[in-house]
């Protein structure tokens, strides 16, 4: 029984891992090639739930939904960049935190004009209802399987794009010295706005992925984008792989933490207080992760900067 | 003469390339030490070693009797070790007048005051003035430092350098971007401060090394390959290959 | 790696140079025109407020005063320090659950709670901030919003205290065992009072000697080590001041609102006051001041003329940030 729930807990702790790092690869990339602080990467998660929810309803199928949701999403991140972002590049950090937060603060407010502000609801395709029996006794929903395979298919594409690709090399090197690269002749414009709006785009897709099984509402996306900036600060800022491992780790220790912190706490203390401790230290666990990691390797797992 | 700075088989790497490699070297007290090499023989890294900005990974480095290779750049200031920057490095927003005060400041008693305000205090402005004074920069005191021109720049990095009396001035190109008339008027300054302060100074204008130094090590690959008077360093086989060959060719 | 400016170095311009020290030569009144003119209006607000909607615009002005105090701390490690702490409201928090806790236990003294906040703000920004300052740039402000998320996932557990919910307080702290802050001009007068005294304080500190070699640091951290300073030092010291004034408005803002709540110290919170100091002008200190009225007076005038008052303020902050660069101060001095 107990195998059971960690197993479970495990699984479900990857899962969450793989839609921080749909999050955080945007993120991870628009940070370290553009040195560019975007708070505003958790609405567009958020955005892409809801045009999930909106062409889900709109074509009466989650598979068309999804389809129709990515390109959206694409095409609000280039908006957004074209209209707003665009211009912050040669902005300090502080001024890029002053604008971001405005666009969560409209986009917040605007899915609430536009939708409402009641959590919505969006099935679960119904090829993918149910639970699929791993083995023996042991059962785990199909959709959640579907959003890991779906995230791990996404991670190998990205690793491709990143590492084979010409778009991909110029991303590495300018997460290594953008300067560089311009001087090269590359148009670091046009690279940028690619970036942010694959990067946009990755961030709509974890959304949708999400929105059958936690409720699609406003700011949905601020609590994650929080999560992400852990991840990507874990990982080295700039590092898709560093991003991944530090995904998956954040959305297992997470995870376990909230389910077993107390039961591991319980071997030192007694009952009482090591449930009570538990519960107060296992939302805070990932936190401490990350400024242990950085006290020990101040630039993160994987430091891309030279 | 005794020697005020000693290298020791210091050594720096960069992955695998040995940006200093086995560098022994010794200053004596009052001397002019320049220190010349092609690009890329590793004088600024040398001079970021013995400022302590950037670790060594082995080897040791005595100052003044004690031995320094671990300790940071704010403590070797403070036993007496300034440096300049081969890109100028001031504080930009502060006048002429209190980037040197601050560097007066540093040495001249605490700076957890919270009260009272330091450009008051005549001490420290003398003290600072005396410094600008030295490399001719008193009429400008007043002048936002980011707004003077580069040779002036040069200057009063030159005057916070001498405001936390070394016992030693680290000068890292000096001359670097400057004029013909901005760089006779450093050299100028350099000649009144030969004498007065033990000096080891990297520099590419070989007219202004041959006309300032007593002594001259040369540094080629990470190495040293000669040291001596300007003279015998000039007709030294070895360097005329590595090193002043290239020019004459 | 041997650059002087660090790669991972936070990109924030120091403000201009007419906002630093350098204009500490101008005579005092007219250095401080602004400072005493908005201290004047706080002085007669209460005067004013009689006469229109009372208790309702003096409560607004209070709260202004009391985030224009952690906007002022705020700014000291943020525009003198060049410090970007997103988790300033951790230090706010403190302030609010040191009277809140405390108060859950009978003690409703003032100086005992006041003495709590200001050790406890110290403690933690010492601790946090000496592990905070070995990172740099975006590290350091990833890093301080860890800690700031921590303290709130630590308040949203303490069930004792009310959890997820927040607290009740029974009172305002007690003075002398009387209840005289329970008179809101009292209050008022004692909100500015501190802010007052927490100006000048900070005045005082940023022309010091130590502010002096807070703002080399900011100017250029290399330049200062080469002169024999740790940077190092002088940033913790700043960083704990700055604690422990931000837990003086906590401390004030929870005997305000008579509520303490987690969501004071959600990452929101940090950002705006972020926001308060840019949308002011940074390293000023008239800034924060401007910067937190303006936020507050803004977010309640858009809220009367309609309820989706963010879809306007938010494109505000965009042209602020695209367009008004120092912020409200910065954008009025250009004109003039």
């Amino acid at each position: 029984m107990y195998t059971t729930l960690i197993l479970v807990q495990t699984l479900n702790g990857l899962q969450f891992g793989i839609i921080l790092f749909l999050i955080a690869a945007g993120l991870t990339l628009v940070f370290g090639v553009m040195d560019f602080i975007n708070l505003a990467h958790g609405v567009q998660y958020m955005i892409g739930a809801y045009f999930a929810f909106a062409f889900t309803s709109w074509t009466g199928s989650f598979g068309l939904g999804l389809l129709l949701a990515l390109p959206a999403a694409l095409v609000f991140g280039l908006l957004l960049e074209a209209l707003v972002f665009r211009h912050l590049y040669d902005k300090d950090h502080l001024e890029q935190v002053l604008a971001t937060f405005g666009i969560i603060l409209f986009l917040n407010q605007g899915v609430k004009v536009v939708w409402g502000s009641s959590p919505l609801f969006v099935p679960v395709p119904e090829f993918l209802q149910g639970s699929i029996v791993l083995f023996e006794g042991f059962f785990y929903p199909t959709y959640r399987l579907a959003i890991i395979g779906a995230g791990l298919g996404v991670a190998a594409l990205l690793y491709v794009l990143v590492n084979y690709t010409r778009a991909g090399m110029l991303v590495r090197a300018g997460a290594t010295n953008a300067k560089m690269v311009s001087a090269l002749g590359v148009d670091i414009r046009r690279l940028f706005m690619i970036v942010f709006g694959f990067g946009a785009m990755l961030a709509g897709f974890a959304g949708a992925m999400v929105a059958p099984i936690l409720s699609v509402e406003p700011g949905m996306g601020d609590n994650l984008l929080i999560l992400a900036f852990v991840v990507i600060v874990i990982g080295g800022i700039g590092s898709i792989r560093g991003a991944f491992l530090a995904a998956l780790i954040i959305g297992l220790v997470d995870t376990l933490g909230r389910t077993f912190a107390g039961d591991v706490l319980r071997l030192f203390m007694d009952p009482g207080a090591a449930s009570t401790v538990g519960r107060a230290v296992a939302p805070m666990l990932i936190y401490i992760l990350m400024a242990a990691v950085l006290f020990f390797r101040p630039a993160g797992l994987f430091p891309v900067k030279r | 003469m005794s020697a005020i700075l000693e290298l020791k088989h210091l050594r720096k790497n960069y992955g695998a390339l040995a940006v200093t490699d086995d560098v022994s070297l010794a200053v004596d007290a009052g001397e002019l030490h320049a220190i010349i090499g092609p690009n890329g023989a590793g004088k600024t890294t040398l001079i970021h070693q013995i400022s302590g900005l950037a670790p060594s990974d082995s080897g040791q480095i005595l100052f003044d009797g004690r031995d320094v290779t671990r300790a940071p750049m704010h403590e070797r200031v403070r036993a007496g070790l300034a440096r300049s920057f081969q890109i100028t490095s001031i504080l930009p927003g502060f006048t002429a007048r209190e980037n040197v005060a601050v560097a007066v400041q540093a040495r001249s008693g605490s700076s957890f005051r919270f009260f009272g305000d330091p450009a008051r205090e005549r001490d420290l402005d003398a003290q600072a003035m005396e410094a600008l004074a030295i490399v001719g920069l008193t009429g400008r005191a007043d002048v936002t430092a980011g707004q003077l021109s580069h040779g002036e720049k040069r200057q009063l990095e030159l005057a916070i350098g001498l405001a936390t009396r070394p016992k030693l001035l680290l000068l890292d190109e000096p001359l670097a971007g400057t004029g013909k008339e901005e760089s006779e008027r450093v050299v100028e300054t350099l000649l009144g401060l030969k004498g007065r302060y033990t000096i080891v100074l990297i520099e590419h204008d070989m007219d202004a090394v041959f006309a300032l130094a007593d002594r001259v090590s040369v540094l080629v690959y990470g190495r040293v390959v000669a040291t001596g008077a300007p003279d015998a360093v000039r007709s030294d086989p070895a360097v005329r290959e590595a090193y002043l060959g290239e020019e004459a060719a | 790696m041997l650059d002087t400016a660090s790669p991972a170095a936070a990109k924030v311009a120091a403000p201009p140079p007419e906002a630093g020290a350098t204009s500490a030569r101008a005579p005092l009144i007219r250095r401080e025109a602004l400072a005493f003119a908005l201290f004047a209006f706080f002085a007669i607000a209460p005067a004013i407020a009689q006469v229109g909607a009372e208790g309702y615009l003096l409560s607004l002005v209070i709260r202004a005063m009391i985030f224009a105090i952690a906007a002022l701390s705020l700014d000291l490690i943020l525009g003198y320090g060049a410090l970007v702490s997103f988790g300033h409201a951790a230090f706010v928090g403190i302030g609010c659950y040191a009277v809140g806790i405390l108060m859950a236990h009978s003690v409703s003294d003032l100086f005992v709670q006041l003495l709590a906040t200001l050790l406890a703000s110290a403690l933690f920004a010492l601790v946090t901030g000496a592990i905070s300052l070995r990172t740099k740039g975006v590290y350091f402000i990833m890093i301080t919003l860890a800690f700031g998320q921590m303290i709130y996932f630590l308040t949203t557990s303490l069930a004792a205290y009310g959890g997820d919910d927040g607290l009740t307080l029974p009172s305002r702290s007690a003075v002398f065992g009387t209840d005289v802050l329970e008179n809101d001009l009292v209050f008022y007068y004692l909100v500015l009072a501190c802010l007052v005294g927490v100006y000048a304080l900070l005045r005082a500190i940023v022309g010091s000697r130590f502010g002096r070699v807070l703002r080399g640091t900011r100017e250029n951290p290399v330049r200062m080590q080469a002169i024999g300073y740790d940077p190092y030092r002088y940033q913790l010291v700043a960083y704990v001041i700055a604690g422990m004034i931000a837990g003086l408005s906590g401390f004030l803002l929870a005997n305000h609102i008579e509520f303490v709540s987690p969501a004071f110290i959600s990452w929101q919170r940090s950002g705006e006051l972020i926001i308060m100091v840019v949308l002011g002008g940074m390293g000023t200190l008239v800034g924060p001041i401007v910067g937190a009225m303006s936020f507050l007076f803004l977010e309640e005038i858009l809220a009367r003329i309609t309820q989706d008052w963010k879809l306007i303020f938010g494109p505000l902050l965009v042209l602020v940030a695209l367009f008004a660069r120092g912020g409200i101060l910065g954008f009025f001095r250009r004109k003039a």
